[in-house]
């Protein structure tokens, strides 16, 4: 699915102006190249190179940037870092745990500068800042793997963010754009939290497979087209004969991109 | 260089990764990104050319002056080089960011260049101690994704192999003593530089046990040291330098060398072949330029 940057002109009669558009000689132009969006009579216009709006839900992908008293500040490619509060994360030792000034003091030992959690969006502040948590077994800090960083316009809304795919490895596809590829976990630690992360060298296979679903990502971002499950497949699965570095090349891009498309519209229709 | 924080983890798949000769993007430690080479790009330079490798893009014009030799090379011209970080490149070099990165690959770039083996300096003298051709290069980073080195060199080597329209030009003295100079009528009667020892640069970094060539911005971060190597076509060697805050054993500088010398022996043929396909479009060739 391609966006074109057609000039959207629509006729006023009956109808409300959101953002993303303007009025030239009385017809709603729009001023960004985006999605349309309607919502009754509100049109808006949604751009394609935009920071993350988050909203509450959201599953994100962050690094951390900075340890303050009882908080995190996580980068997560939005306007204003978010917020990673110390009673918003798993301790080890249960859930209903009282933050101690111990908890305080440790709190470099759980999330350093510079590490990669995955967490939910809980509330969004009044300057537009996020709050963060990572009270689920699903969501913590994240081990070996490779961070592939879209516009976060492209990943597609589902009902999970978390998938294994058949190919032999596991993403988490971040409301942000960041994209994680990790090898599938084998067995779950469970005790710790997500917070203990494994230190053996990854298997050479599940490199490569790897390092195709990051092309294939960046192929698919750079001819705009959404990030789901599905496409990332989709995309494999015609990439799986080319060499790995051979994906980014603008011909053989161009080729299984064309695939991509064809199987994604005969999937739809 | 630019920082990148690096969450450790991923330094440790980096490493793993160099191990096993294959990089986070597919690549094995010897390959280079894809790249896009267009000449003649800015039309009042003598020589232009446009370098495009992953996300780096380098614009280098090379005019031609007359100016006076230098006291030491009487009978020989010289290359200026002057190198702009762009602050469109990265956030960094707004106001005075880029200047210490930017005398830094310009003194690079005159220990690699500004030799009587690399560019035939005697072709641009005119008159011994009075007059000779200096080639003012300017580089332009236009974004940086690593491998600044590289890109440039090749960038410099393609704005000279290509028709530089340095003049032939004599000098006259008349009556009075003072000199004037005389070009000849035909605007195509041009001086061809000889650009078959014009050297290309190739940064080696040094990961973890082993090294790798053409480095993105995120290989840079895991790396202590660089070694830079400029090889000329025929495999020899015009200059070696160690950038980087780590320290490199001698073992592995010999490795490092051995292997810049297969990499950019291997570059030279591949340029030359696009330049030439380049050069006999002529006027038909479709020029991309920035918009396109």
């Amino acid at each position: 699915m391609g966006i074109s940057r057609k000039k959207w002109e629509l006729t006023i009669w009956m109808t409300r102006r959101g953002h993303g558009t303007y009025m030239d000689d009385e017809k709603l132009v729009a001023s960004v190249a985006g999605v349309v969006e309607r919502v009754n009579k509100l049109i808006c216009v949604r751009p394609l190179k935009t920071r993350f709006n988050g909203e509450v839900g959201d599953v994100v992908v962050g690094r951390i940037t900075e340890v303050q008293q009882k908080r995190w500040k996580v980068e997560t490619n939005s306007r204003l870092d978010s917020v990673l509060l110390l009673s918003s994360v798993n301790l080890p030792g249960g859930e209903l745990r009282r933050r101690s000034s111990e908890d305080e003091l440790a709190m470099r030992e759980y999330l350093q500068e510079g590490d990669l959690i995955s967490a939910e969006v809980q509330s969004v502040f009044a300057d537009g800042a996020l709050s963060l948590h990572t009270r689920s077994l699903k969501y913590g800090k994240l081990g070996q793997g490779v961070l592939v960083q879209v516009s976060p316009s492209l990943i597609k809304r589902r009902k999970t963010h978390f998938h294994n795919l058949t190919c032999g490895a596991s993403i988490i596809l971040g409301n942000n754009g960041y994209v994680w590829i990790y090898p599938t976990p084998t067995e779950q630690n469970e005790e710790a939290g997500g917070f203990v992360t494994n230190t053996e060298p990854v298997p050479l296979s599940d490199r490569e497979v790897i390092s195709r679903l990051r092309n294939c990502i960046l192929a698919l971002s750079m001819h705009k087209m959404l990030l789901y499950d599905t496409s990332i497949l989709y995309s494999y699965e015609s990439a799986f004969h080319h060499q790995i570095k051979d994906i980014l090349k603008p011909e053989i891009m161009e080729e299984i991109i064309e695939e991509t498309r064809r199987r994604i519209l005969e999937q739809e229709g | 260089y630019l920082h990148v924080a690096l969450l450790f983890w991923q330094q440790v798949i980096l490493c793993h990764c160099t191990l096993d000769d294959l990089r986070v993007d597919g690549r094995s430690c010897e390959d280079y990104r894809y790249v896009e080479v267009e000449t003649d790009v800015v039309s009042n330079t003598s020589g232009s050319a446009r370098v495009k490798l992953g996300h780096t893009d380098i614009l280098v014009g090379i005019k031609a002056e007359i100016g006076r030799p230098k006291l030491d090379r009487p009978n020989k011209g010289c290359l200026e080089f002057f190198v702009d970080c762009s602050a469109n490149a990265t956030p960094e070099f707004e106001g005075r960011g880029g200047e210490e990165l930017g005398t830094e690959i310009a003194n690079a770039l005159y220990r690699v260049y500004d030799n009587e083996r690399s560019v035939d300096l005697k072709s641009l003298c005119i008159t011994p101690m009075e007059h000779c051709w200096i080639l003012y290069t300017d580089v332009l980073l236009l974004q940086c994704d690593g491998n600044l080195f590289d890109a440039i060199s090749l960038a410099i080597k393609a704005a000279l192999l290509t028709p530089s329209k340095i003049p032939k030009v004599q000098m006259m003295e008349d009556e009075e003593g003072t000199t004037e100079i005389e070009l000849s009528d035909d605007p195509f009667d041009c001086v061809r530089l000889n650009t078959e020892n014009v050297p290309c640069i190739v940064t080696l970094c040094k990961i973890g046990q082993r090294h790798v060539v053409d480095a993105t911005l995120q290989e840079k971060a895991c790396s202590v040291a660089s070694l830079l190597v400029s090889v000329t076509s025929k495999g020899t060697i015009t200059c070696v330098r160690k950038i980087g805050g780590g320290s490199l054993d001698p073992e592995s500088i010999y490795e490092m060398i051995e292997t810049g010398k297969r990499v950019g022996k291997a570059l030279h043929a591949p340029l030359q072949d696009i330049l030439n396909k380049e050069e006999s479009l002529g006027k038909s060739r479709e020029k991309v330029g920035f918009i396109g």
